[in-house]
């Protein structure tokens, strides 16, 4: 698949950079953990104590872009290194769908994941950025397998699914997972002949299916996003059968950020464990307020963005 | 290398040891999975460990790759430090991947410094290791690794955000090294410590050593 994209450089003798396996093997890294929204570099360095196993800078939490409205840009890159000095975490960053100048703009001051983000107004409305030509790695959101596997063509080392950011709403996160993980437990069970067709019909990359089918999962690392609220939320993603979580709106949004934030990050670990489920979901205060997502107008879906 | 769920054989794996041999795998945050799939490949058990409890009847864990910060905190948080130090002071063997070799060294050097979180961490392999000491992702690489314990040729590795061995003690045996000399696998008695991934790749001889240092546990 994907492993024409290293580079030889001048690392030293024989070694060689930003290849397919080291972009998606920092995703590996981050599995079974949760990924949080942060704006400024205290919020970060709150994540990173309460265990974050990485955070992403943007303008503003999703819950606010959709208060505010207006276009909503990737961050001053400022902030974000102000944010990549303040934690020893990996420091994701979110870039428009399509805007391949601000992903440049991230490579160059040392990010360590872009998000091509739904969460973002988009700056092309037909085609995503070719991460191919980037050596920083990419994750970006899914509401299905085609679109999935239409971005782990385009080179993401990474999947998240979409949900609907900013409403700490879950049901849009379960459904976008369910109709992955679904759609590949019903690619296991297809015979051969039929691939093709399938790969057709749901427009993703044949070679990518047959992967799929093969390994039984996505290709590469799949989290979950877009609505996780509380703890009890993030295991059941996490049971959903997901590689780990993001948080966006629902920390820093909350009554008590720092201790959310660790009670996710436990619930995280231990999200089989009923006992420590209870026990981490104990007064955590207020919960952000929320917007139940049937009650929005189709046009103010984040989730439909992306093509 | 992504693998499937719960994988056990792949074509052409002879599986080296019985199942009987026990391996846990510190399952806090991180890349446990992968480790467990190469421990069964090599015909051993491997479980899950998140709570003390889970240590019972092991005979070797690994501490995988993953965030240090995250994995000290949980470990700490969930009252595994001193069950982990009685059982290496038990003479178990405990190897430790790039997040999990910070969460064994004594000594993190300058990047335990500097206003950064510091994890709690077991501080019982007597090396320096500075975390992301070769740079941050995209500096992050493939390379070969000369191995001193096997003369079947070269290991290929992959460092992610990877820590450093600076430093080594008395008592602690390079395994591994950079071709300019840089040390990134060391082993002290029972404890092995790398800044790669062995379980990202398909070479399973990394494990292999490992599994055969568990073996060898004194009885109890």
């Amino acid at each position: 698949m994907a492993t024409q994209n290293g580079n030889v450089n001048g690392n030293g003798v024989g070694q060689e950079t930003a290849t397919w396996r080291v972009k998606a093997g920092l995703a590996q890294m981050l599995k079974g953990g949760v990924i949080m929204d942060v704006v400024t570099p205290e919020h970060a360095k709150i994540a990173e104590e309460a265990g974050a196993c990485a955070v992403m800078a943007l303008e503003r939490v999703p819950a606010d872009i959709r208060a505010n409205g207006g276009v909503a840009r990737m961050s001053d890159p400022d902030m974000i290194q102000g944010i990549i000095e303040a934690v020893s975490i990996p420091v994701m960053a979110k870039a428009r769908i399509g805007h391949f100048v601000e992903a440049q703009i991230l490579e160059a001051i040392g990010v360590d994941y872009i998000d091509e983000s739904e969460v973002l107004t988009p700056a092309d409305e037909a085609y995503h950025i070719n991460k191919h030509n980037f050596k920083v790695p990419f994750v970006c959101g899914c509401r299905n397998l085609g679109e999935a596997l239409r971005r782990v063509g385009e080179g993401a080392a990474m999947i998240r699914t979409k949900g609907e950011a900013g409403t700490g709403d879950v049901v849009e996160a379960v459904r976008h997972a369910r109709t992955v993980l679904g759609e590949i437990r019903r690619l296991q069970n297809m015979p051969e002949e039929e691939l093709m067709t399938y790969a057709k019909e749901i427009g993703a990359p044949y070679d990518l299916v047959k992967e799929t089918r093969e390994l039984g999962r996505l290709p590469v690392v799949n989290f979950a996003a877009g609505g996780v609220a509380t703890p009890a939320d993030a295991a059941l993603m996490m049971q959903l059968g997901v590689d780990g979580v993001f948080v966006g709106s629902g920390i820093f949004k909350s009554g008590n950020p720092a201790k959310r934030a660790k009670a996710i990050v436990e619930a995280v670990t231990h999200y089989n464990n009923a006992e420590i489920l209870a026990e981490v979901s104990k007064n955590l205060g207020e919960a952000m307020v929320g917007i139940n997502v049937s009650s929005l107008p189709q046009g103010e879906l984040l989730a439909e963005r992306g093509w | 290398m992504i693998s499937p769920q719960n994988l056990t054989l792949r074509q052409g794996d002879t599986p080296a040891f019985n199942s009987s041999l026990k391996i846990g795998v510190l399952a806090l945050q991180g890349a446990f999975l992968e480790h467990a799939n190469m421990v069964r490949r090599l015909g051993a058990t491997s479980v899950e460990v998140r709570l003390p409890r889970d240590l019972a009847d092991l005979d070797g864990l690994i501490i995988p790759g993953g965030e240090s910060t995250t994995i000290g905190k949980l470990a700490s948080q969930f009252g595994l430090l001193d069950p982990l130090h009685q059982f290496i002071d038990n003479g178990r063997a405990v190897w430790g991947t790039c997040a999990g070799l910070i969460f064994l060294a004594k000594d993190i050097g300058a990047t335990g410094t500097g206003g950064h979180v510091v994890p709690p961490r077991l501080e019982v392999m007597d090396v320096t290791v500075n975390r992301n000491a070769f740079g941050r992702q995209v500096a992050s690489f493939e390379a070969d690794l000369n191995l001193t314990f096997a003369d079947d040729g070269p290991f290929h590795a992959l460092f992610i955000r990877a820590p450093k061995i600076e430093a080594v003690g008395d008592g602690v045996d390079v395994l591994a090294t950079l071709d300019d000399g840089t040390i990134v696998a060391a082993r002290q008695g029972n404890l092995l410590g790398t800044s790669f991934h062995p379980e990202l790749t398909d070479d399973l001889r990394f494990h292999h050593y490992f599994l055969t240092m568990a073996e060898q546990k004194p009885s109890s």
